[in-house]
């Protein structure tokens, strides 16, 4: 008799396969009820993390207010890949203002729907990193101050991808840039510079902090769901891989999502009124090669001249996290187990 | 009701008399006490339903208003100068979406040298913004034209900035009537928003239009704005059969019948203006006044036919294009193309300088006379621009020339200090 061994995880990864879930522990993707708040056939490259994040997280979103959702959008990507006029990706309503105020146009959008009494209608607003921690910044640091019923969603893909991968606060040292090129002793951008906008953000003591991947969708849906049970300020801060401005394949973006977490540069946790409420754990460590040797943008390190003295300093900022948010439980191996 | 009251408190009590639902403040002067009024009258709880938001700049002060507007909110703010530049990129954006906001703006300079006193480079600044700019004369017509504004912005779903001098008119303390608010009610009808964002009939407001649309998508807009033409001079007539009052309208003209020049200008210089004309109409002069309300849209057919019968016409202009001339004077000369009109312009009351009637008294005189260059700038100080002129042929490193000339006036205490080095 030939037996097939049933494996709980999908083989390769940690994604928990919907199918092996109850009805209601499944992704809103998995139900065709969804909304597609953003529908298919947008001009997104291929593998691209932030129309992935954006459709999850949406989606999450509609389904907790019973599809009463308000979007609002910096410029950036997400604009100009969903809204190829007179086509449009979205099922929402949606507006597009400008660059640096979507924070404050979602203000006066929650504003309004205040003063009109409507207590149903929830906002969010989204925009990219470059419009979350550069441009908006100002705007977004009000919203927050001010403490506006909005979730501001900035999907990060460490760059400014849309104008062609040029550096913003959000890109890593070292990485290869076309405005911090690869040439000169330091090549790539610069270290001890850069904004860690979730930890700005919880300064602020609002209500809601989360950070999350494309590589943990189940996390970033239950984060968004998290997020439209609180009214005030709440901030999400989504890693997401661009196989352009990275330099990955396109068939890598969750891969190289999962690293990110897994090798410590990229915590992952929740935050209320200014407080960390819950990390997610380090399931199995990798040393940051793992992550950075598989995209381009830091070829440069590899390579003919390797540059293992960068890697080693890149490993610090990685061990810095895992130390500040206790990424690595010293026994999390026998309590998967017990799991 | 007739009351003595602040040009500021007239606008905040008219502004709240039109039931804005969201006010976004940020303080500037001279526009700060039509703010910080209206914020009181929302904590008081005089003025309800309606949101008063404290933003942190003014680029998200009309921020703020395009959410609030693209909602279907009645949306309001104030602003001057420095803000109105801050706030360059969502004025633009405001107008280019078709969001029907309404704006005060105290009208003063524009650093550097930083000022904070009146002329009118930044209503200048953003004039093809898509934004109609209304100028008003006196208090009273500055309060009247916020009610037509909202009126004239909502049936158009264009914004409408209401230009009042700064300090000149916001600052003046003066009889000013208040409407009732049952007279605004009726002449105001809730807003209707021709677009929202509303989740029983999704749409995308804001996407990106290339070549192939967007020359439609503006000449649409420049449409709107010849259709507000029409509608300005039929609010202020509806708006003066029912209060009696001239406020609003396309032009103004006094004492123009037989005049022989004509002085053209916008907003609260045209009191001045009109005493110097009464006073060289005394002694003989046929001068007159025409007084621009509506800059944009520009009424260029009222315009010819307010200057047309003129020999000289003077545009005495706030505000001016550096290496070029006047800024209205380009207007009004397009609408007096083809006609033998001569057209003088005469620079004055930058930065807050006053425009004395005996100046304008000169001026009218050296008009008389022909005298006056295509381009003149008021009381001048030619000696000192001389100087300044000569130190710095004399020296590269001459030093920052505003700092210089104030110390060639003997302003600033170093002159001294200086000196006794």
């Amino acid at each position: 008799m030939t037996t097939q061994p049933v494996h709980f995880y999908q083989i390769g990864s940690f994604a928990v396969g919907n199918r092996l879930l109850s009805d209601d522990e499944r992704t809103v993707q998995s139900n065709l009820d969804r909304t597609n708040s953003i529908d298919s056939g947008h001009r997104a490259c291929q593998g691209c993390g932030e129309a992935l994040g954006a459709r999850y997280a949406l989606d999450a979103a509609m389904r907790a207010t019973n599809g009463q959702i308000v979007a609002v959008n910096a410029t950036g990507c997400l604009e100009v890949f969903s809204t190829p006029y007179p086509e449009t990706s979205w099922r929402i309503p949606w507006l597009h203002s400008l660059f640096g105020n979507a924070p404050a146009v979602a203000t006066g959008v929650a504003a309004a729907l205040r003063v009109k009494g409507n207590r149903d209608v929830r906002v969010v607003a989204q925009a990219g990193d470059g419009g979350t921690v550069d441009i908006g910044f100002g705007c977004l640091s009000g919203m927050f101050e001010r403490n506006d019923d909005v979730l501001f969603i900035c999907y990060d893909n460490e760059g400014y991808m849309n104008t062609g991968v040029q550096r913003s606060a959000a890109t890593p040292p070292a990485a290869r840039t076309a405005t911090t090129e690869v040439v000169g002793p330091e090549p790539g951008n610069i270290f001890g510079q850069g904004k860690d906008l979730p930890r700005i953000a919880m300064a602020h003591d609002i209500p809601y902090v989360a950070t999350a991947t494309v590589a943990d969708l189940h996390d970033l849906e239950r984060k968004v769901e998290r997020a439209m049970e609180l009214h005030g300020a709440r901030y999400l801060h989504v890693l997401v891989p661009c196989p352009l401005g990275w330099g990955s394949a396109s068939n890598e973006t969750i891969h190289i999502a999962r690293l990110a977490k897994e090798s410590g540069l990229f915590p992952v946790f929740e935050a209320e009124n200014g407080k960390v409420t819950s990390v997610s754990k380090i399931r199995r460590q990798v040393p940051v090669e793992d992550y950075l040797s598989i995209q381009r943008r830091f070829a440069h390190l590899f390579g003919k001249n390797p540059r293992p003295d960068v890697v080693a300093h890149i490993q610090e900022m990685a061990d810095q996290n895992i130390a500040r948010y206790g990424l690595v439980d010293e026994d999390a191996d026998s309590k998967e187990m017990a799991e | 009701m007739l009351r003595q009251i602040e040009g500021s408190r007239a606008v905040a009590e008219t502004v709240a008399l039109c039931r804005p639902e969201v006010v976004c403040a940020y303080p500037i002067s001279p526009q700060t006490h039509i703010i910080e009024a209206v914020g009181a009258m929302v904590k008081a709880g005089d003025l309800t339903p309606c949101e008063f938001i404290n933003v942190e700049s003014e680029f998200a002060a009309m921020s703020v208003a395009i959410g609030a507007s693209a909602t279907g909110a009645r949306a309001y703010t104030a602003t001057a100068s420095q803000g109105l530049l801050f706030m360059m990129e969502a004025v633009y954006n405001a107008a280019g979406l078709g969001l029907p906001i309404v704006m005060t703006l105290a009208n003063r300079a524009i650093g550097a040298p930083i000022n904070i006193w009146n002329d009118h480079s930044d209503a200048m600044a953003v004039r093809d913004s898509g934004w109609i700019q209304l100028f008003a004369e006196t208090n009273q017509e500055a309060a009247d034209l916020h009610v037509q504004a909202f009126r004239l912005a909502e049936e158009l779903s264009v914004p409408v900035m209401v230009c009042m001098d700064g300090f000149i008119l916001t600052h003046a303390v003066e009889g000013v009537d208040i409407l009732d608010q049952s007279f605004v009610d009726s002449f105001l009808p809730p807003y209707e928003p021709r677009q929202v964002l509303d989740t029983s009939d999704p749409v995308s407001i804001g996407a990106m239009v290339g070549p192939e649309a967007f020359e439609e998508v503006r000449y649409l807009a420049h449409l709107r704005q010849l259709d507000a033409l029409e509608r300005i001079p039929l609010i202020a007539k509806e708006f003066a059969e029912a209060t009696g009052r001239e406020s609003g309208g396309l032009v103004r003209s006094y004492r123009t019948d037989d005049a022989d020049i004509i002085i053209v200008a916008l907003g609260s210089v045209l009191g001045t203006i009109k005493d110097a004309v009464d006073i060289r109409r005394e002694a003989g002069e046929r001068v007159g006044v025409v007084g621009i309300t509506s800059f944009r849209p520009f009424p260029g057919r009222a315009v010819h036919e307010a200057l047309s019968h003129a020999r000289q016409v003077v545009i005495v202009e706030k505000a001016f294009s550096l290496g070029s001339g006047g800024v209205l004077s380009t207007d009004v000369a397009m609408a007096m193309q083809g006609t033998p009109l001569t057209l003088r312009t005469v620079i004055a009351g930058l930065g807050g300088r006053s425009i004395t009637r005996r100046s304008l008294e000169k001026l009218i005189e050296a008009a008389g006379r022909d005298e006056l260059e295509g381009l003149t700038f008021l009381d001048l100080d030619n000696g000192a621009v001389e100087r300044e002129r000569a130190r710095m042929s004399a020296t590269r490193r001459s030093g920052p020339s505003a700092e210089n000339l104030l110390r060639d006036r003997g302003t600033v205490s170093s002159v001294k200090a200086k000196e006794e080095v």
